[in-house]
């Protein structure tokens, strides 16, 4: 049996985890099927249609469809999920919010967050924030699987020319009404999949001091992150902040400034390519996951540091 | 209305887990335990709407081993105003915790079932949404706001685009964000008050849940580790190793 594959989109084109979450899907089984559900996504599918990897895209339309409520996409999904032996979307607020209430409906116990498909039942996944990994076997007959989205590369988003194929909406599910949504909108790349990132802890020791660390991420075209002291303290936004309750972030660059490495803190970065520390306490745990450590205090490294920038005749964008 | 708090004991947050030697599983033994944080929080609130006098009762529940009844007396002693522990022994997975919670609110009838987003140990973040699936009742997962309105709750969700608002009718199932709100601590008059408080004893076996796993854990295994790092002297050397050796500037 094929695999079906949660597309997650805005309505007019696809979020960029559908595409990672596609890659997973295809190394469960060649023959991946999408579904989308939306009003007025026809244009999100016709691209998803394009994915080389999917083979069929499934299109589900309906007013009640248009802010994708979980109570109102489940059902459809798991009527649909009869033709499926594997049922797989993206572990970020979309897919946790939605999966469970699916796989609770089929009977099936989710195996959530894999970073690694071992084979149609087996899987690996980070357990206790990343400090275990646990290999996971899963033998219900239908298997509901969210996958952390860094974990596997985006797959193509042209050449392929799947059938896009209508299917009935189910009910609207009438005890849940969307209200709003405020989207955090920024010129800088997204936290989540941003390449470079420049992350400022309790070190930065207030909000204004982060313009040394804005500073630098214009610079690099980096996005923002903080950890959750820095947040707590009220130096930034909930938003930026990277770790076990926050974001996880697997850019080519982290950036750790005045950020001593809290468990929860290491669990949202420490697989970055390559990790940048900068602090003045030398023992900081953050120096033992960093390649290039620099002890030294923050307030004048930071401005050295934008110094050697500009001294830079290139910088990658 | 009557507010249902599921809690579970976790290794406690601060405490650096380490596997077991044969990869059955992490240490537990001689191991700091404590309440889920976000579970914290699902207490805070409910006890917080009861002080606010829009809700009548805070129930706390857990369902595990013989110790999790700790997490329960914790609720109590922050409160909540009395317990239920479903004792069961061995790893529960949360499509299990959920149907065994479904025969709790079958029995105790409240209008809200509160608990945290995610439990820290298996990172699962499943039983809440799956609670609300069994009931057929709406679920607001990642909540940092809720505004209590007659039969309708309004909620703040923390999703990766932003802030998302939804209103609900009750019943409904509310899983908590750390963001909610500041959880108190228990004060040693209440603590003692709280040895009084009620806790009510159910055998798992008793509720009549297939509780069986259905997934295998083959293998529990240290994270691959990074390879040791250097030192570098100063910003300059710093920027140039950017740049020549690792190339990501």
């Amino acid at each position: 049996m094929a695999v079906l594959l949660i597309a997650e989109h805005n309505n007019k084109e696809l979020r960029p985890f559908t595409l990672n979450a596609a890659t997973a899907a295809s190394q469960i089984d060649s023959d991946v099927h999408a579904v989308i559900i939306g009003q007025n996504s026809a244009d999100a599918a016709k691209q998803l249609s394009e994915l080389p990897v999917v083979k069929k895209v499934l299109s589900v339309e309906g007013a009640h469809y248009e802010n994708f409520t979980a109570e109102n996409f489940a059902p459809v999904i798991v009527k649909l999920a009869e033709n499926y032996s594997h049922i797989v979307c993206s572990a970020n607020t979309f897919g946790k919010n939605l999966m469970p209430r699916i796989a609770a409906h089929l009977d099936t116990s989710q195996v959530s967050d894999i970073i690694k498909v071992i084979s149609t039942d087996t899987f690996l996944r980070p357990i206790y924030a990343g400090n275990a990994f646990a290999t996971i076997k899963s033998n219900d007959a239908k298997k509901c699987v969210t996958i952390r989205p860094t974990s596997f590369d985006p797959c193509e988003s042209t050449g392929g020319s799947a059938p896009i194929e209508k299917v009935d909406a189910s009910e609207e599910f009438s005890n849940t009404k969307f209200i709003k949504r405020e989207e955090i909108k920024s010129d800088r790349p997204e936290l989540g999949t941003a390449r470079i990132v420049v992350s400022g802890g309790r070190g930065m020791q207030s909000g204004d001091n982060f313009k040394l660390i804005t500073e630098i991420a214009d610079k690099l075209g980096a996005a923002i992150g903080a950890s959750r002291a820095a947040v707590d303290a009220g130096y930034i936004s909930n938003d930026h902040q990277v770790g076990q309750t926050g974001k996880v972030v697997v850019p080519d660059l982290y950036i750790a400034v005045g950020i001593s490495g809290a468990i929860q803190h290491l669990a949202g970065m420490k697989e970055s390519k390559v990790i940048v520390a900068i602090n003045k306490d030398g023992e900081a745990p953050i120096f033992s996951v960093a390649d290039y450590g620099l002890e030294a205090d923050l307030f004048e490294a930071l401005p050295q540091f934008m110094e050697e920038l500009n001294k830079l005749n290139t910088i990658q964008k | 209305m009557k507010i249902l708090v599921a809690v579970k004991r976790v290794i406690d947050y601060n405490v650096q887990i380490r596997v077991k030697e044969d990869g059955t599983g992490v240490v537990t033994d001689n191991v700091k335990m404590s309440t889920n944080p976000p579970d914290d929080n699902a207490i805070e609130e409910a006890v917080k709407i009861k002080e606010a006098g829009k809700a009548t009762e805070v129930v706390a529940v857990t369902v595990g081993e013989e110790k999790a009844q700790e997490t329960v007396r914790k609720a109590l002693a922050v409160g909540a105003d009395r317990g239920i522990h479903v004792k069961v022994d061995g790893i529960l997975e949360p499509l299990a915790v959920s149907k065994i919670l479904q025969k709790i609110v079958d029995k105790e009838k409240p209008d809200l079932v509160f608990m945290g987003k995610q439990a820290i140990d298996d990172d699962c973040n499943q039983t809440g949404q799956m609670l609300s699936a069994l009931l057929n009742w709406p679920q607001a997962t990642f909540a940092s706001k809720i505004d209590v309105k007659d039969n309708k709750l309004e909620v703040t969700r923390e999703i990766d685009e932003g802030l998302e608002t939804i209103e609900i009718n009750v019943p409904a199932i509310v899983t908590c964000d750390l963001r909610l709100n500041e959880p108190r601590y228990a004060s040693l008059p209440n603590i003692m008050k709280a040895k009084k408080k009620p806790i009510e004893e159910i055998a798992a076996s008793d509720l009549g849940v297939d509780v069986s796993p259905r997934l295998e854990q083959l293998k529990v295994e240290e994270p691959p580790k990074r390879k040791a790092g250097i030192k570098v002297a100063n910003v300059a050397e710093l920027v140039q190793k950017l740049k020549n050796e690792a190339k990501v500037i």
